[in-house]
């Protein structure tokens, strides 16, 4: 371990962080100074200052909020309730499985469930609700995201709830606390940091799907995710492309840095 | 107390409801001959025998399991030398500098990684299809791969290196002889997470992969944007017998190493959503 001349068999470790973690960060950023004819400019960036991009950005980050806000709702007490069931190992893989199923099929799915003839609307239909365009809204984006990304928000939470002390909400309640007070006061926050990764399990992802968004949302919804792969895969403009990507960066960053420090301790 | 786990099975139960119903939907309607998804007309094999017929699809399919069992060895080979070179390390700095660094492809979204990784290849100078795609394949898996054999190597007590290299081992025995066994489940576990990745991953792949070149997912992209077709409904059937298959596999494997499935979970929770 002391001779530090023999680890050459570290090399192809550490060749890929540069060449597949450091390098293409620079060269996005690097390609972000260039407009479409090649030229040197800022001008991608002063472009991201419009309210074209402007609204494209809160129009994201409101939908990655509403998702994650959701898949929290519906994940919490799904959570709480697991660890509280006979066989958790058993119910919690059951949980993990359909993660497993391709992403793109799940989505697919929802295309027949959703659709016109689909069962939803039957059931609209059969309530005398009537027929209602659920495909290609913002309702739909939100609902198949919060489903693909839900088992993502359960596990986190799932284990920060079987590792907290049981006795401290016992000792809660013999001190008189109500059921409300002692989730508010003690489980919740012992939890926390299973709250806080799970949110950023979901909420990251969610602001740069741009399949769900193709397939269900018909492109009625707009994410940075969308922006990108439309500017690198349709328009050709690499360059405002990465602009969009630069600010996504710099946004995960942020997010790692505000929830890195939990993260850490938790692993050391 | 009863009535109130009884409330609490119903939501549980729904839960489950919500997240098997649209895998089911997809696998009832493969039956259908009436070729929708809404109206049940009566029972056919006729999509089944449609994919198998299909040799386009096929050979897609033989792409996407290559890819993915090509990346996975690779990544995984270079993944059990990174976590060597983080457990290396010894200032605490450069670890979690390491770390990060190790997890940062984790934590992006899937566009950033698949335009950065179109952008490098371009520069490069490599072709777009089977090559970048196990490129970017083996790149996005070994983060992953190393996270899982990590905590092995973590937990392996540093005595046993010592005696042995006490006792005469050369650093390749002691590599081969005593640090690889320890690390074994570390290992497969970090085989398989790199292998469902692999398998899964639409985005990266979308981005990277030229004309010509496809696998499953881009494929399934591709045919879904065109509309319902029950061809899709019959192949996701037979992916999701397969997957479901390759899971109890695996479990079957890990339940003889003895190592609880929660630790796991635990991991593929910390790793986010797969591609």
């Amino acid at each position: 371990m002391k001779s530090k001349g023999k680890s050459y068999y570290l090399i192809p470790y550490y060749l890929w962080i540069a060449l597949f973690v450091i390098a293409p960060v620079l060269l996005v950023i690097y390609y972000s100074l260039f407009d479409l004819d090649g030229k040197l400019t800022l001008d991608n960036y002063v472009n991201f200052f419009t309210p074209v991009y402007m609204r494209m950005m809160m129009n994201s980050f409101w939908y990655a909020f509403l998702i994650t806000l959701f898949s929290l709702l519906v994940a919490y007490p799904a959570a709480y309730l697991l660890t509280r069931t006979k066989h958790k190992q058993l119910w919690l893989l059951l949980i993990i499985l359909p993660t497993w199923i391709n992403l793109l099929l799940k989505t697919y799915a929802f295309i027949g469930i959703f659709g016109t003839f689909g069962p939803v609307n039957n059931f609209f239909d059969l309530v005398g609700l009537g027929e209602q365009q659920i495909l290609f809204t913002g309702f739909s984006f939100v609902f198949v995201s919060v489903y693909i990304f839900i088992p993502f928000m359960i596990l986190p939470i799932f284990s920060a709830l079987d590792e907290m002390n049981l006795s401290l909400v016992d000792a809660a309640r013999d001190l008189g606390a109500s059921g409300w007070t002692t989730f508010r006061r003690v489980v919740f926050p012992l939890t926390i940091s299973g709250v806080r990764s799970g949110c950023m399990a979901v909420f990251i992802p969610a602001l740069s799907l741009f399949m769900i968004t193709r397939l269900i949302a018909g492109n009625r919804v707009i994410t940075l995710g969308t922006a990108i792969e439309q500017h690198f895969l349709v328009t050709q403009d690499w360059g405002m492309g990465s602009t969009v990507a630069v600010f996504l960066i710099a946004i995960m960053a942020l997010f790692m840095i505000l929830t890195g420090s939990s993260r850490k301790g938790g692993r050391a | 107390m009863k009535n109130k786990n009884g409330i609490a099975n119903i939501y549980l139960v729904l839960v489950f409801l919500v997240l098997y119903a649209p895998i089911f939907y997809l696998m009832y309607y493969s039956f259908n001959s009436g070729g929708t998804m809404h109206e049940f007309e009566g029972f056919t094999l006729d999509y089944y025998r449609e994919v198998v017929a299909d040799t386009r699809l096929m050979i897609i399919m033989i792409n996407t399991l290559v890819i993915a069992l090509l990346s996975s060895a690779i990544a995984t080979l270079i993944a059990i030398i990174g976590a060597l070179a983080i457990q290396h390390v010894r200032s605490r700095r450069a670890k979690n500098t390491l770390l990060s660094l190790n997890n940062v492809l984790i934590v992006s979204p899937d566009v950033i990684i698949g335009a950065s990784f179109l952008i490098l290849f371009t520069i490069v100078g490599i072709k777009l299809g089977f090559t970048s795609v196990l490129l970017s394949h083996v790149a996005f898996s070994i983060p992953i791969a190393v996270i899982m054999i990590l905590p092995h190597l973590q937990e392996m007590s540093p005595t046993l290196t010592d005696a042995a290299r006490d006792l005469g081992a050369t650093r390749r025995d002691v590599l081969t002889k005593v640090i690889l066994p320890i690390i074994k489940p570390g290992i497969f576990s970090g085989f398989f997470m790199a292998l469902t990745y692999s398998l899964d991953d639409f985005a990266v792949t979308f981005f990277v992969t030229g004309n010509g070149y496809s696998t499953l997912s881009v494929e399934i992209y591709s045919r879904a944007r065109q509309g319902v077709s029950l061809s899709i409904n019959a192949l996701s059937t037979l992916i999701f017998l397969f997957t479901i298959l390759l899971v109890i596999g695996y479990y079957y494997l890990n339940q003889r190493k003895s190592r609880p499935a929660m630790h796991i979970a635990e991991q593929v929770a910390e790793a986010g959503v797969p591609r």
